[in-house]
């Protein structure tokens, strides 16, 4: 195997363990908001670096310079955090409990009537 | 900033043209000469360096990309760890962060790294909240976002 091929093949596998531990994390986590993280940001940099390792493949193996895949990777950029932030949001709004864990909670005084029956 | 990029677009176009070139490589060869002169004649010019704001940009991206590897690896720790040890919470960060457009900015960033999520804005748009899967020191937090992205996004914006 040739040095591209190696470092090629070391970001995918990084990119897939990644990718694992996120799943792993979304079983782990005990409430809706520790799951949000692990479902959009482990995967975030997981999908980050698959794409970089095929970025590279395809101009240093192939010599072809590919603009669609860098805008996957701007596109996981722009829709990640706005999909976790409406989750959780919607989520604290309609009154989904936290975690026991969970040691503080600042926002709870700008929704005290959705969080009224929760605790 | 708008009229200087326009006028280093034409001194790119200009370059081409007069080396009678018209390919990607050439543009970008022009694009760099108008830079060069742009700074050179930055005294006369009655405004900033545009180049300024630009190198703080790819400053806060290499800032981020840094941020984005240190909290994965402490993401994984903690998943990955027999004892599931964690102390989740919400906290209000307060920001001196004007307008909606540096506001979003921050948001986005603090959820791009793994460990804090931004979860709603408060109504005086003063101060975000962030939950974290890991605060044992909430002061702390607060001044590692301070003095990580708000301090970055302030120097690409001012």
């Amino acid at each position: 195997m040739t040095a591209i091929e190696w470092i090629v093949a070391i970001l995918c596998l990084i990119g897939g363990f990644l990718s694992l531990v996120g799943g792993i994390g979304f079983i782990r986590f005990p409430d809706v908001y520790g799951r949000t993280h692990s479902a959009t940001k482990s995967a975030t940099l997981g999908v980050i670096t698959v794409m970089v390792g095929t970025f590279l493949y395809f101009l240093l193996a192939e010599g072809m310079f590919s603009g669609k895949i860098l805008l996957t990777i701007l596109f996981v950029f722009l829709t990640a955090p706005l999909a976790a932030l409406m989750v959780s949001r919607a989520a604290y709004r309609t009154g989904v409990p936290l975690s026991k864990l969970t040691t503080q909670d600042d926002l709870k005084k700008k929704y005290p009537e959705a969080r009224k029956d929760v605790h | 900033m708008t009229f200087q990029v326009v006028l280093n677009t034409v001194i790119a176009i200009m370059w081409a043209v007069l080396w009678n070139s018209y390919t990607g490589v050439d543009f970008l060869l022009g694009y760099i000469v108008g830079i060069f002169i742009l700074f050179v004649l930055r005294r006369f010019l009655h405004f900033d360096f545009y180049m300024r704001r630009v190198f703080a940009a790819f400053k806060l991206i290499a800032l981020f990309i840094k941020e984005l590897i240190m909290s994965n690896i402490d993401v994984v720790k903690v998943l990955l760890s027999p004892k599931f040890d964690i102390e989740p919470g919400i906290i209000e960060v307060p920001t001196q962060l004007k307008s909606d457009w540096e506001l979003t900015l921050l948001a986005s960033l603090i959820s791009l790294t793994p460990g804090t999520l931004s979860m709603d804005f408060s109504e005086d748009k003063k101060s975000i909240f962030v939950h974290s899967i890991h605060v044992p020191d909430k002061e702390q937090m607060i001044r590692e976002i301070h003095d990580t992205f708000e301090k970055a996004i302030m120097e690409v914006t001012h």
